[in-house]
């Protein structure tokens, strides 16, 4: 029985790791944050300059970016997602789901950078050309619309980020409305509702923590995402609310300053924003999965 | 509401669905035959044998960082692929109580933490202490993505593996240890399989994490200890650039990538199918 006990332990050593993994992690992300929290502790958050020269260090430029990217892009996919999801689970025939599935999840195969390639190449010449001028004739005068066609900037970044989201959310919620009970939906059809009427009392209603689950995923996705972002969002540390302004977020500030940062306070500013965008990522999906497991069966990592 | 309109309505938000069904699918068209077209067409014999040509010269492709991309690849497997498997190994069948729940927690928290955070974490654990950037700092951080894919999923599989076959086994008097490594683990191999390869196409596109750990390279280089060049980063560093000999590269780069992850991903489904049947 040497032998049995013996491996239990060895396959718990490995266990172990895991754990030790992210107890590391969050001890050395605080430690190379240290100095820059001493430095200005709180006010980090909501200092508007960064400015590496004067070792003036205000992370609220990257925080506004990561936001408004993430906003935006849970605008434009939340009702795309939930669409795929809805036509997949509830209406769609059996032999077109498997197929359209695997086809929306490969999105989420497609690695980061190769989404930047293609919004740096095709979207950003598309937006600067076609989008943005026409927007800025007729609507220049809001806000949103301000300032000149660059093509990159925040629009880029917040399609981009829609698009990797839409795979997270709808394969999830499509799963949270399968566990759906059959007879939530016969019931609702035997009071003589029709398809979408089922749908939405029956189907949505039942699933709406799990949904809101799913959004959540995908917002935690899309806070830390960094290299489709990096590279359209043009990096630049202001804060606009036209959708055409270059941007920066606090994931693009870190890929793009992190191996030049000359001196240990500014490495260390770049390390607490890496924490703050630990521990928000965090609570998103710690909320995400507390949500998903009301409805549906815990699910494997994504 | 009266029966005609919502008749309509059932029809115009059902129809609606089926729209964004469309509408989903349109990027991965796009992506791929955009990628296919320019990036196919940019390809030819020289990218996959020679260095990366300086400015000014044209030609030259990327068959270091297609070496280093697959050197990252088997080291960072090296180190996640066991840690993955024993772990979900422990949790399947030894997993109860407190410290499990630890251990699923933990992979649950590095499933969702962005990989840019971990290029942070491998940045302070080895670029700092060791003053130089490197190879093995990449694949540490690419191990810590793999890690939490492989864990859940090899739990999952050992699980799935029926009760009476681990009564056969025990029935016929051999060590837990020989049932679970020869009976169950072999079993569910080929739902691990589909979850390492699934992880390893997830890792090869990896861009964020190399970023200060192995720095990329224009040279080659097998030794783990000094910047290495891969595949991501290259085509970040020249799809960047003012060059259009460069961006032509890193539309190459990118085509090869996309086909190699999309392999990955038919083929692990392929395995993990015919074995179920």
């Amino acid at each position: 029985m040497r032998a049995d006990f013996i491996f239990e332990k060895t396959t718990k050593v490995f266990a172990f790791l895991s754990v030790a993994i992210v107890s590391l992690m969050g001890f050395l992300l605080l430690m190379e944050s240290w100095p820059s929290i001493q430095q200005s502790g709180f006010l980090f958050l909501i200092k508007k300059v960064w400015d590496p020269v004067i070792h003036d260090y205000g992370a609220l430029p990257f925080v506004y970016g990561t936001l408004v990217s993430s906003g935006l892009a849970l605008i434009m996919a939340i009702p795309l997602s939930l669409g795929v999801a809805i036509f997949l689970s509830e209406l769609a025939p059996y032999y077109l789901r498997r197929p359209i599935a695997f086809l929306v999840e490969l999105l989420a195969a497609i690695p980061s950078v190769i989404y930047g390639l293609w919004g740096l190449f095709y979207l950003v010449p598309l937006l600067r050309e076609k989008v943005e001028p026409f927007f800025i004739d007729r609507f220049g005068f809001l806000p949103f619309f301000e300032g000149p066609p660059y093509g990159i900037g925040m629009l880029p970044a917040a399609i981009l980020l829609a698009i990797m989201i839409i795979p997270i959310i709808s394969s999830i919620s499509r799963d949270v409305m399968q566990a759906v009970p059959q007879h939530q939906r016969e019931a609702a059809l035997a009071l003589g509702a029709t398809r979408w009427e089922t749908t939405r009392v029956a189907v949505l209603r039942y699933g709406k923590s799990g949904i809101f689950g799913a959004i959540f995923l995908g917002l935690g996705r899309a806070l830390g995402e960094t290299m489709a972002v990096t590279m359209v969002i043009g990096n630049r540390p202001d804060i606009s609310l036209s959708l055409f302004a270059p941007s920066h977020t606090m994931a693009s500030v870190i890929a793009n300053e992190f191996a030049e940062a000359s001196s240990d306070l500014y490495l260390s500013a770049l390390a607490e924003i890496g924490l703050v965008l630990f521990l928000v990522t965090f609570l998103v999906n710690m909320i995400a999965r507390l949500l998903v497991m009301k409805t549906a069966k815990p699910f494997a990592a994504v | 509401m009266n029966y005609f309109l919502r008749k309509n309505v059932n029809r115009l938000m059902l129809f609606a669905t089926f729209i964004c069904a469309i509408l989903a699918m349109i990027p991965l068209v796009l992506i791929f035959s955009d990628l296919l077209i320019r990036g196919g067409g940019a390809l030819n014999f020289d990218f996959f044998t020679q260095l990366p040509k300086p400015v000014g010269e044209t030609g030259g492709g990327m068959a270091n960082a297609i070496a280093g991309t697959l050197m990252l690849i088997l080291t960072a497997s090296a180190m996640g692929v066991p840690v993955g498997v024993m772990g979900g190994i422990y949790l399947a069948e030894f997993g109860k109580g407190r410290f499990s729940s630890w251990v699923r927690f933990s992979a649950d928290v590095l499933s969702g933490t962005p990989s840019i955070v971990i290029g942070i974490f491998a940045y302070t654990l080895f670029v700092l202490p060791m003053k130089g950037f490197s190879g093995v700092s990449g694949s540490f951080a690419l191990a810590i993505i793999m890690i939490p894919i492989i864990l859940r999923t090899t739990e999952e599989m050992m699980r799935l593996v029926p009760v009476s076959l681990r009564e056969g086994a025990l029935a016929l008097g051999i060590h837990r240890w020989k049932m679970l490594t020869f009976v169950v683990l072999k079993t569910a191999a080929s739902g691990i399989i589909t979850a390492i390869m699934l992880a390893v196409a997830r890792i090869a596109g990896e861009t964020a994490p190399l970023l200060f750990t192995t720095l990329g390279n224009q040279y080659w280089n097998f030794s783990p200890l000094e910047p290495t060049a891969a595949l991501p980063l290259q085509i970040y560093t020249f799809s960047i650039s003012p060059y259009e000999d460069w961006q032509r590269q890193a539309l190459a780069g990118a085509f090869v990538l996309i086909v190699i992850i999309f392999l990955l991903n038919a083929l692990s489904r392929l395995i993990f199918h015919e074995n179920k049947n």
